[in-house]
């Protein structure tokens, strides 16, 4: 008797959280089903592609290359989102740090090692030193970061963008981008024959640190308790304005490395719009979001958002259903869960 | 160069570029004074700009695609008003999703409605006509850009001077005030609070249509993909800009009206759009920085 009461309380204690989760898929996913119904098709076979594309086969890889670009920006989401704070702006972020990665790997003369270790860096310096522009923003001037990291998306996009037209233009190419960076400045494959690269090994490296910092250390204690409540951390000690300007540098940072794993790993050049188009930050902030910024629970999000977008493609070829569908889906599951104050309570 | 710079054309699309976001950011300024922070003015703005073209499209007709753009932009607000003003829900996180969920909404119904992806339009639906007012339009220089518009131009100036007074001269006004600054007192005083942040929401939802309208079928007649482009985020930052003062952030959307409208003259002297494009977002920045700045020196002073 008492056992099955305190396997009761256990798993209410465990799962407990979880199930507004559980729930809001549910309601997103029936919401798709009736969107696919009502437009002609059949959500019973929509389904069964989506998910078939996801993980069947070679589709699996898929799924992992995807799921690296989305886990970094959900990371880049989910440290500020800890503390409260919302990054809005990382798809700027990616974009300089994708363009700044690829300029330094096509035109730095170096060993190649060392110009993709450097490229590397300057992709994450880049992000970070653009995200640090918000947070001063708000320190000095008082501007929320919430409108001031979305409006320099669009600079820095548009900065990106001339680059790739004038002085970094590969005249060979039809649509705006850098030359191909070579061989031996690239990330390399991590399994032959499928799109999975080392940047792989960063990402997941990336992602320890952060779930170890958010679980161990002071800082991620400092972070938490922000997010929880900040009148309290101000009260405990906490340096408000630097742990701000903290969390947008390691933000940026993420996003910056992002773009130059894109660029180094899977695109070879800077295209202009590439790196923004798929709208990883967009399903990044929502996988933060679904998880409340925990990191873990962000990563695991991130995946699962990669996998319902590699079925998304398979979906659209087979069963001829636009794949945009995904991300009607992604945020109505956020929307749900928001309207039922289980995301941020109200404060 | 200075007078030509500045000329005709310059004043007119500074007119266009100031209408849809004087709408939305009037939507915006009647949530801020009931107490609710909106920030899916962008979302609803698409919503509206699909919205009117879908509905002169199929409805075969201009006031079809009026009433569709308003219809829908209070519809999908009510998705906030239910989340935001009855269920207290994060209005951020709601505010956040609502964006994205008119982004994916428009484009696969933008595929699917009308099977193309990226842009539609369609050579036999009308854009809002053109009404001339006689003494104005004679004025030397902005005399087209104040006197030759769509009424919706005329309407968004109207509605300025309408919110003020509704704000400021009307018991309902002085209630909603109340709410969005003291709400426990104006609860106590028998002010229905959710009912207001409710009819605020779904009131902004449909300015917001309008501004979407303006996009669409104002001066092109065509949708595309996210072509609000930021001016709903925008219209945020002229309503914390102007704090909520009608007229004060009418004052802002005319400076970003105006910046957005000196880009497009950059890009006819032969400056690269990709740079010139960026100029009513840094306007927008370098403007909240100076007033940040100002409030902070003038807090420091008082104390």
């Amino acid at each position: 008797m008492t056992i099955a009461v305190e396997v009761r309380l256990q798993l209410r204690r465990h799962l407990g959280p979880l199930l507004p989760v559980v729930g809001a898929v549910a309601v997103g996913f029936g919401m798709c089903g009736l969107i696919a119904l009502w437009v002609g098709f059949s959500p019973s076979l929509m389904f069964v592609q989506l998910i078939k594309g996801a993980v069947e086969g070679p589709q699996m890889f898929e799924t992992v290359a995807r799921a690296v670009p989305l886990v970094g920006m959900s990371l880049a989401a989910a440290i500020p989102l800890r503390a409260g704070i919302v990054n809005l702006g990382a798809d700027g972020q990616l974009a300089l740090g994708g363009c700044a990665a690829a300029i330094v790997a096509l035109y730095l003369p170096a060993p190649d090692l060392v110009r993709l270790a450097l490229a590397l860096t300057a992709g994450m310096v880049v992000g970070s030193c653009y995200a640090a522009v918000a947070a001063a923003g708000e320190i000095y001037a008082g501007v929320p970061l919430l409108l001031s990291t979305w409006l320099l998306t669009y600079p820095a996009k548009g900065f990106c963008g001339y680059l790739v037209r004038t002085s970094l233009r590969d005249p060979a190419t039809a649509w705006p981008s850098t030359t191909r960076i070579a061989v031996g400045a690239r990330l390399g494959h991590l399994f032959p024959g499928t799109p999975v690269n080392q940047g792989f090994l960063l990402i997941a490296a990336v992602a320890l640190a952060v779930i170890f910092i958010d679980r161990r250390s002071s800082v991620g204690y400092e972070l938490r308790m922000r997010g929880i409540n900040e009148r309290f951390a101000r009260y405990g000690g906490v340096a408000l304005n630097r742990q701000t300007l903290g969390v947008m540098l390691a933000s940026g940072a993420i996003a910056g490395l992002v773009g130059a794993i894109m660029v180094l790993g899977s695109q070879f050049r800077y295209t202009d719009g590439a790196l923004t188009a798929p709208q990883y930050s967009w399903s990044g902030t929502l996988a933060a979001l679904l998880a409340g910024g925990e990191p873990l629970g962000s990563v695991i999000a991130a995946v699962l958002f990669a996998a319902l977008q590699t079925g998304g493609f398979a979906m659209e070829r087979s069963v001829e259903i636009p794949r945009v569908l995904t991300m009607v889906l992604q945020s109505v599951v956020i929307l749900f869960l928001a309207m039922r104050g289980a995301i941020w309570k109200r404060s | 160069m200075t007078f030509s710079f500045f000329n005709a054309t310059f004043f007119d699309q500074a007119v266009l570029g100031i209408t849809p976001i004087l709408l939305a950011a009037l939507a915006g300024t009647l949530s801020e004074r009931v107490g609710l922070f909106n920030i899916a003015l962008e979302g609803e703005m698409l919503v509206g700009a699909f919205a009117a073209v879908a509905g002169s499209h199929f409805g075969g007709s201009l006031q079809a695609g009026v009433l569709a753009a308003i219809a829908a932009g209070a519809l999908f607000s009510g998705l906030l008003a239910v989340g935001s003003a009855l269920l207290r829900g994060n209005d951020i996180v709601i505010g956040i999703s609502l964006n994205l969920l008119a982004a994916g909404l428009t484009s696969f119904l933008l595929r699917t409605l009308f099977g193309v992806s990226g842009t539609f339009s369609d050579s036999a639906m009308a854009g809002l006509p053109r009404l001339t007012i006689p003494g104005v339009v004679a004025l030397p220089l902005v005399g087209s850009a104040l006197g030759h518009q769509n009424a919706l131009v005329y309407v968004s100036w109207a509605l300025v001077v309408v919110i003020a007074v509704f704000l400021n001269r009307t018991p309902w006004g002085l209630r909603l005030r109340g709410i969005g600054e003291q709400p426990a007192a104006a609860i106590a005083l028998g002010a229905d609070a959710t009912r207001y942040r409710f009819i605020v929401t779904l009131i902004g939802g449909a300015l917001c249509g309008l501004a979407g309208l303006q996009l669409s079928l104002g001066s092109l007649t065509l949708f595309s993909e996210n072509m609000t482009a930021g001016r709903g985020w925008i219209a945020v930052a002229a309503v914390m800009l102007g704090r909520a003062r009608p007229p004060y952030v009418a004052a802002a959307c005319v400076l970003f009206g105006l910046s957005d409208a000196l880009g497009l003259r950059l890009q006819g002297e032969g400056l690269p759009n990709q740079l010139t494009d960026s100029a009513p977002y840094i306007v927008t920045l370098a403007a909240l920085v100076i007033a940040g700045l100002r409030e902070r020196r003038l807090t420091v002073a008082v104390r």
